[in-house]
């Protein structure tokens, strides 16, 4: 089961002067399961494409398939795969309307026409899942929140529709650290425990890093790269060709090789800092003794 | 997308209609536009209909966009033609029911069908060949010597600015929680009114709190670059009215004295 | 006396719990003319409120605060203090006024009643120095976000300021916006020597400046050369704030029994450190 993105383009106000190609037969597959990371910098039409994959947009040529069903077309069918896909928008807290913070998460599921006690379970699930206490927060209006908690709601909003698939648009744009590490770790366990698949679109290199298993880069419309993290990193030109950065954790760990240090590195260990932190302590157990000695003479 | 379309309908160009000063545009278009009532009979009515086809030639507007603007009207055309041609006493050439058609009522429904049309053909030459900054900035200026009878020219002008900034910015922000609220289940596209009614809701509020978030932030911004009113204000862009203008104001005179002189002596003879 | 003086500056927002701590609560900061200064902090620590303080949007309940000699409760000096301090906000989007590039960077300057030739030309040399120059006649909304900043900051230069505060300016770019913002700004401090104020929580932005403050609960509990600060790793993960990569790998190699230099700051330092 994945979702297919097949030769899709798309072209916004087709013959008007506005015309502009946005995807140019893009092909992809997305798989159960998976961690996939989009980035790309602003106006590469990432999210035109995650906007295609539960059917907002349509293809204007080439086709999306999820789990088999092509998205195209109005039957029960067609509308059972879209559901299958939530979508976190970029800044979801400004999509918050409702009074209470239950109600809110509690809309979604609404218009699936669940039943009261399914709908009063999902929002239990999804808020305990984005760690905001159900009888703390339920009858709480979401407008009274930090900015970080209303995004949580904002989340928990998606979450609790029980999609199969997750696309988040840039989760944690305009975070401060402490909020950003604390909403991907909160997405990986997602990922982890429940078997979620996660699309995350992003532009910060460092977070793909660490929590993606697998990396789109897109430029001007065209996929540029799609490999595993390590073997995306590996091509630091083409990378910023399109906009973006290196992982800062690869840039350093390339100036220390670049200046002698010998690491011995499994893939994995590239991409995170204990990783690495590891890979330099063995390096330097590994260096020849009368190094240290040296290092250590002069400390 | 829903951020593509375009605000008013501005047509760039460069023609004379394009380069006379706003101001005069929207000072002549007002004494055309009176003229219309004014004048009588064939002869002025096709002068004027002839110079409105010339004029549209000279703007280098597509006729199709020109007639897009009276498309809207059409029902009100047609309506206001049929009205006068059955109603009007005369000599009855065809008789539907208790509707009597009169020659004196066709040509009476026809002039005032073409009125119609030369009134909104003739204003949107202006909206057509004038940006929307344009028209503010000439707006504030004819209103301003009103200031001292209390007319806010400088608010008004400010807020249309300003409203004109952030048409698009809106717009995309519509459509982005359209979309957002479509991904958790709103479908817009089918249910009966009150549903379609009720949809608008979730849709509404978060734009609501989003604008007024942003006005509060833009007023903020505003202050902070010395923005006091319009007191003491200088601008940068001063309009400046040309040759073309002289032209165009000393034609018009010629040719609407022309056309109300004509009518007036045709009626008394 | 400095350029800018802050001096026990506390500030309650209105209606706020009397029995809570104050949004700040008893700030010194004093800022030198042609000076670079970061201000860090996690969100809530005041860091905003105190960029409002800095042109008079915000008045100080106790304390002063002056501009270049004058106080930014004395409304008589309002307009001067503001022409002195421009304003850099978070959203690049609420903060551009006009339809149209030329007519908002004229924004400031027409309220200063700056004669137009002036203006004209002052428009044009400010957007010549955050090389903005080709968009002269665009439409805001057809800029990336890291040029409509950069079009704020030319706002500012065209009413002739002499200290950029930029509250957070780079949050909401792409990696390509943040440098070319980061890279404007570091050019005008050097070649214009205009004072920036930099308020961030990226401590990659902040290693440019010349002293960082760093903020937390309304007071300052740190302050120091960038290298004084950043080596200071447990304090900052304690305040939610991140130090620099290669900062933080010294300190956790230094915990792994590995002698290392206490102010590792860089990539290249700690190559350096490790490969000598």
């Amino acid at each position: 089961m994945s979702i297919e993105v097949k030769n899709v383009s798309y072209t916004y106000m087709p013959g008007t002067p506005f015309e502009s190609k946005a995807l140019d037969n893009v092909s992809l597959t997305i798989e159960e399961g998976s961690f996939t990371a989009i980035a790309g910098h602003t106006g590469s039409g990432k999210s035109t494409l995650v906007q295609h994959l539960n059917g907002l947009l349509q293809p204007t040529a080439g086709q999306i398939i999820v789990d088999g069903q092509t998205l195209a077309g109005k039957g029960k069918e067609v509308k059972a795969a879209r559901d299958k896909v939530g979508m976190v928008f970029q800044y979801p807290e400004h999509q918050l309307f409702e009074e209470t913070v239950e109600a809110d998460i509690a809309f979604g599921p609404k218009n699936r026409e669940l039943s009261e006690a399914e709908i009063t379970a999902r929002v239990k699930m999804a808020m305990e899942f984005v760690g905001l206490d159900y009888e703390t927060y339920r009858s709480k209006s979401p407008f009274s929140l930090s900015g970080g908690q209303m995004r949580r709601v904002a989340i928990a909003g998606v979450i609790a529709l029980s999609p199969k698939y997750l696309v988040l648009d840039e989760p944690t744009a305009g975070l401060n650290p402490a909020g950003r590490d604390e909403l991907l770790e909160k997405i990986r366990e997602f990922h982890d425990k429940r078997n979620m698949t996660i699309v995350f679109v992003s532009h910060d290199m460092d977070a793909i890093a660490r929590y993606a298993d697998r990396v789109i880069v897109l430029s001007g419309g065209n996929l540029v790269l799609d490999a595993a993290p390590n073997e995306v990193f590996a091509n630091k030109e083409t990378i910023e060709e399109a906009g973006l950065l290196l992982p800062r954790l690869t840039t350093l760990l390339r100036t220390l090789e670049a200046n002698g240090l010998k690491l011995d590195m499994k893939p994995k260990d590239m991409l995170t800092v204990e990783g690495a932190v590891r890979a330099i302590m063995a390096a330097k157990k590994a260096a020849p003794k009368h190094k240290d000695n040296r290092t250590g003479g002069k400390g | 997308m829903i951020s593509d379309i375009t605000i008013g309908q501005f047509f760039p160009g460069k023609s004379v209609l394009h380069r006379m000063d706003p101001r005069v545009k929207i000072v002549l278009m007002f004494f055309f536009i009176v003229s219309i009532f004014l004048i009588d009979g064939p002869i002025p009515y096709g002068a004027l209909t002839l110079l409105t086809i010339i004029l549209g030639a000279v703007s280098g507007i597509p006729a199709r966009i020109i007639a897009k603007s009276v498309k809207p009207l059409w029902w009100i055309l047609l309506f206001t033609f049929l009205i006068h041609f059955a109603t009007m006493p005369g000599r009855v050439v065809a008789q539907i029911w208790i509707f009597q058609f009169t020659e004196e009522g066709f040509w009476r429904g026809f002039f005032i069908s073409l009125r119609l049309i030369l009134l909104i053909v003739l204003s949107s030459y202006l909206t057509l060949t004038t940006s929307p900054l344009m028209l503010t900035d000439a707006l504030e200026r004819l209103l301003s010597p009103l200031k001292c009878v209390g007319v806010p020219a400088h608010e008004l002008a400010m807020m249309m600015t300003i409203a004109l900034r952030f048409v698009p910015t809106l717009l995309q922000e519509t459509d982005k929680i359209m979309k957002a609220q479509q991904s958790r289940g709103v479908d817009f596209s089918s249910g009966n009114m009150l549903t379609q009614m009720r949809n608008i809701i979730p849709i509404l509020i978060p734009l609501f709190i989003s604008a007024f978030r942003r006005a509060d932030e833009l007023a903020m911004a505003m202050e902070a670059r010395c923005y006091h009113g319009g007191e003491g204000r200088t601008r940068m862009k001063s309009l400046a009215v040309s040759g073309v203008d002289y032209g165009a104001v000393a034609f018009s005179v010629i040719f609407l004295g022309a056309v109300i002189g004509a009518s007036f002596f045709l009626k008394q003879a | 006396m400095s350029f800018i003086e802050i001096k026990n500056l506390v500030h309650r927002y209105e209606g706020a719990d009397e029995t809570k701590r104050p949004a700040l609560n008893g700030v010194n900061i004093s800022v030198e003319n042609g000076e670079f200064l970061a201000i860090v902090g996690t969100n809530g620590c005041g860091k905003s409120t105190l960029a409002k303080h800095l042109n008079a949007i915000l008045l100080p309940t106790e304390g002063t605060v002056t501009i270049d000699g004058r106080n930014t409760a004395d409304p008589e000096e309002l307009w001067e203090i503001r022409k002195t301090v421009g304003m850099v906000f978070q959203n690049p989007d609420n903060q551009i006024i006009a339809a149209i590039v030329e007519d908002d960077v004229a924004f400031g300057p027409e309220n200063l009643g700056v004669p137009p030739d002036e203006i004209r030309q002052r428009v044009t040399e400010s957007l010549a120095s955050v090389r903005m120059e080709k968009y002269r006649e665009f439409a805001p909304h057809l800029l990336s976000g890291g040029q409509k900043q950069r079009i704020a900051i030319a706002g500012a230069l065209a009413m002739q300021t002499r200290c950029l505060v930029l509250d957070e300016p780079t949050s909401m770019l792409d990696p390509v916006g943040r440098r070319s913002l980061m890279e404007t700004v570091k050019r005008l401090h050097k070649e214009q020597g205009i004072t920036i104020i930099l308020i961030t929580h990226f401590m990659e932005e902040a290693i440019a400046a010349d002293r960082v403050i760093v903020l937390g609960d309304g007071q300052v509990v740190m302050e120091g050369t960038p290298r004084q600060v950043y080596c200071r790793e447990k304090e900052m993960k304690a305040l939610g704030l991140e130090v620099p990569l290669a900062a933080e790998i010294a300190a956790r190699l230094r915990r792994n029994g590995l002698k290392l230099p206490e102010d590792i700051l860089t990539d290249e330092e700690l190559a350096a450190a490790l490969c000598q």
